[in-house]
């Protein structure tokens, strides 16, 4: 009976914790160097009026198409902007489309699944409406959106987060189906705690994982559609700098000056490949069964 | 070789575990020998290192994470730890042969059973595709599966727990191993199936001289089998010796206390209950699942039927049953967890079965429950202290008084009480159950469900738990209703018995009535199965 009251847990549990905080970039070198990348943007994102040499916007006719020097490092464009500010303000569009799709497809998401999941007979006829939904293709959305209500920010995020909240549905769902039917779940309606509290409590909690892990793929996918919607002239209006517009501005002049194609679809490249690793990582550390199930 | 001469001789083995666990190694100094057609039982709790010795003969562990450090095993011979890869391949299904625990999981879904079999066939022997059908067929015969020529083509989700576990069996025997390792390979199915592949394991090993290395928990089974017993405690073997020795007398104190704590029998001497109120009564309670309907075929299962059963103030019943007899979904009704398709649930004379959630709410506090898994019954996520006020606080106990009152159940319960700030998975699955009847009794119910509750406990653990059990019932004088497969169990806490088997009670009586005198054939065959009847568990001869 002695060894029941010493809590014998408490031996296996400490090492582990130890090995969560010390070694963290030598377990997952690439993910600590996404976040690393991720914060980089973020902060020329954020700075970036600051780090910007030239007012992206500004026209200088006299300075078209001029290599890389010293007062603009990656040149300028066709119509003399500095390729340089411009890059470093398009890191503000994608981070912000990333982001602002990612947060609002989970919460949306997550409201809806919670609800389906749990609610038996919701779950039938919420399911079939996100399978419509899912069959929407999100760059047709987006292109019939932007007609009908002009090129912006929040069209671009709207559409790109109505054919994402499908499938965040369709996680948080299965993940309340199998959390359900444990038995702490069981214990918890045993003990009269009302519905809502067991979803917030007990449902939600051991939910989020997988959620965090799905996020940053949304996040990470929803960059580049932004890119493509602006290359398409469908995204983000042209006044505003973003890689995917830069993208489709310079296409014309690639043979003469290629870098103004390049250097955007790098940094979109680099900061979708960041958020991606960082995701794989998330998912090997918060929910290995998972992984092992995708 | 002589007919002496071991199969297999383990000796010295030593294999360590990875950085940071809680001891060095997971196997230490292990040295015993299997002689052909001999069993020897390997007995040890969870964490003894018994599996992990199974593992490392067949080249099973998991690289990088266990190593053997030292040692030797001997397969006739030939030290296995010294093989490549590929020899151990070669060896392994043809020399010697493994059977799981799991038969569903360890037979692949997608493939028919014939198939599985034939697979050792094909990679080992160079017999054309009649002769392996004609050798699959043969070896099936053996294992006395049914009608052989259709079982062949069978998917395994068409057969039952004991038909796996003799395909299993099959296919780990079809090229004749010398040696046969079986890891708990009865442990998931239930008793009158188990007492069947006990036997068939005899028979095979006698008629096949294969020595057998069988892992269990169960001194039951040990009992019943064992012609050499080794016990394992936290990775080194404590004791080793001739069934009858080991099982008489046992000259280790762990081997005794293992053996003491299997609980008999022979039900105790319990005080009649007499005429004290009935707290809860079921009655024609009966619940029905409806599989399939819209495009497939509507199918009703009934998982109850017709049940009538009474618990008085006080007073245990058990309800005794095999996986499937309903006596899980009974109790779930009771709890008002699923909703019983027909019937009253009487609390008191207070029918419960129909009222709605709302009109529920007030008796819920009534009826708790505490249940299988201790690893799943808690939140992962929220303190234990958390999860037992939950309930109090839900019912408008202020937070202060529930967590006063939760302090003095954890005393009561054997936990310290300064443990509640502490995360579930700080604690081993016995102080979880402790945990889980400590939130149970937070509400201070009148019935109290103990479904399987001690069935996923090491026996030593269990029979504390057991323990707590019925001085919980007393002290709050509960009526506890406890629901369970082990007949063992069951003689130990029940005052009245009743037996399921498909949905519906069989037999119904005091426990000490139906354990002299079972009157319904399935009981007569549920006792007849129970591993280890013959043997008097604890009555040690001293020499």
């Amino acid at each position: 009976m002695s060894d029941l009251l010493q809590p014998r847990g408490e031996a296996v549990i400490a090492p582990r914790d130890l090995r969560g905080r010390r070694g963290l970039f030598a377990r997952q070198p690439l993910a600590v160097l996404g976040a690393a990348i991720i914060v980089v943007m973020a902060l020329a994102a954020l700075g970036a009026p600051l780090i910007a040499p030239v007012d992206p916007l500004a026209l200088d006719p006299l300075r078209r198409l001029r290599p890389p020097s010293e007062i603009n490092w990656f040149g300028t464009d066709q119509f003399g902007r500095d390729v340089f500010s411009r890059v470093v303000f398009g890191a503000r569009v994608s981070l912000i489309v990333g982001v602002a799709v990612a947060a609002l497809s989970v919460a949306i998401g997550l409201a809806i699944g919670l609800a389906a999941g749990y609610v038996h007979w919701l779950d039938a006829v919420v399911m079939r409406v996100m399978d419509g939904l899912m069959a929407i293709p999100g760059v047709l959305l987006a292109i019939a959106l932007v007609s009908l209500s002009g090129a912006s920010l929040t069209t671009v995020i709207v559409a790109i987060t109505v054919p994402e909240v499908p499938r965040v549905v369709r996680l948080v769902r299965s993940v309340v189906l199998s959390v359900r039917e444990e038995p702490y779940v069981e214990a918890a309606i045993a003990v009269g705690t009302r519905l809502p509290l067991i979803l917030v409590r007990h449902v939600l909690p051991n939910s989020i994982p997988p959620l965090i892990v799905q996020a940053t793929y949304i996040c990470a996918s929803a960059m580049l559609t932004e890119a493509i919607l602006s290359f398409l002239g469908a995204g983000t209006p042209p006044e505003i700098p973003s890689w995917g517009n830069m993208m489709a501005e310079g296409r014309l002049f690639f043979p003469i000056a290629p870098r103004i194609v390049l250097l955007p679809g790098v940094a979109l490249a680099l900061t979708i490949l960041a958020v991606n690793v960082l995701g794989d990582g998330l998912r090997d550390r918060l929910d290995p069964k998972l992984a092992k199930r995708m | 070789m002589t007919a002496s001469s071991p199969v297999l001789d383990i000796q010295g083995l030593t294999v360590r575990l990875p950085a940071g666990a809680d001891r060095l190694n997971a196997v230490e100094d292990v040295s015993f020998a299997v002689g052909p057609g001999e069993i020897v039982c390997v007995v040890g709790e969870s964490g003894s290192g018994k599996s992990v010795t199974a593992h490392s003969i067949m080249g099973l562990l998991p690289p990088g994470q266990l190593t053997p450090t030292a040692g030797r095993i001997l397969l006739e011979g030939d030290d296995l730890l010294r093989k490549s890869p590929a020899a151990l391949r070669a060896l392994r299904g043809h020399r010697m042969a493994m059977i799981f625990q799991e038969p569903m999981t360890a037979l692949n879904p997608v493939m028919r059973v014939g198939e599985q079999i034939e697979e050792v066939l094909a990679i080992h022997t160079r017999f054309d595709a009649a002769a392996r059908r004609q050798r699959v067929l043969d070896v099936m015969r053996s294992v006395h599966l049914p009608d052989v020529e259709r079982l062949i083509d069978a998917y395994p989700h068409q057969l039952s727990g004991g038909q796996r576990q003799r395909i299993m069996i099959a296919a780990a025997l079809v090229l004749d191993p010398v040696l046969l390792i079986a890891d708990e390979p009865t442990t998931a199915l239930d008793v009158t199936t188990q007492a069947q592949i006990l036997k068939l394991i005899k028979e095979l090993q006698s008629r096949r001289k294969t020595g057998v290395l069988f892992i269990t928990h169960d001194f039951g089974v040990v009992a019943e089998i064992a012609h050499r017993v080794v016990v394992m405690q936290n990775g080194r073997v404590v004791e080793q010796g001739r069934a009858e020795d080991v099982l008489r007398r046992p000259r280790h104190a762990y081997t005794r206390m293992l053996i003491r704590a299997v609980p008999t029998l022979t039900p105790p001497q319990r005080a009649p209950t007499g005429q004290v109120p009935i707290v809860l009564e079921a009655r024609q309670l009966a619940k029905t699942y409806v599989i399939g309907g819209f495009l497939g075929r509507r199918r009703e299962v009934k998982a109850a039927v017709n049940v009538n059963l009474a618990v008085r103030r006080g007073e245990t019943l058990g309800v005794v049953g095999e996986s499937g007899s309903g006596k899980s979904t009974v109790a779930r009704c009771i709890a008002r967890l699923i909703e019983p398709s027909a019937g009253a649930i009487l609390l008191e004379g207070t029918d419960v079965a129909k009222l709605t959630t709302g009109a529920l709410r007030p008796h819920r506090k009534r009826v708790q429950i505490v249940f299988q898994d201790p690893y799943r019954s808690l939140n992962p996520r929220r303190t234990v202290g958390a999860s037992i006020i939950e309930g109090p606080m839900n019912f408008g106990v202020p937070r202060e008084a529930a967590l006063a009152r939760a302090r003095e159940l954890m005393r009561l319960v054997d936990l310290d009480p300064d443990a509640l700030s502490r995360y579930p998975h700080q604690f081993s699955g016995g102080q979880r159950q402790r945990l889980c009847i400590a939130r149970a009794l937070a509400l201070e119910p009148e019935i109290l469900i103990a479904d399987e509750a001690v069935s996923a406990l090491d026996v030593s653990v269990q029979a504390q738990v057991l323990q707590l059990l019925d001085d919980v019932r007393r002290r709050f004088n509960l009526a506890l209703l406890f629901i369970t497969h082990d007949l063992r169990v069951a003689a130990q806490v029940c005052d009245r018995i009743v037996v399921m088997q498909n949905g519906e009670i069989v037999e119904e009586g005091v426990t000490a009535e139906i354990f002299r005198n079972p009157r319904h054939p399935y009981t007569r065959a549920l006792f007849e199965a129970a591993p280890g009847r013959a043997f008097a568990f604890g009555a040690f001869e001293t020499d």
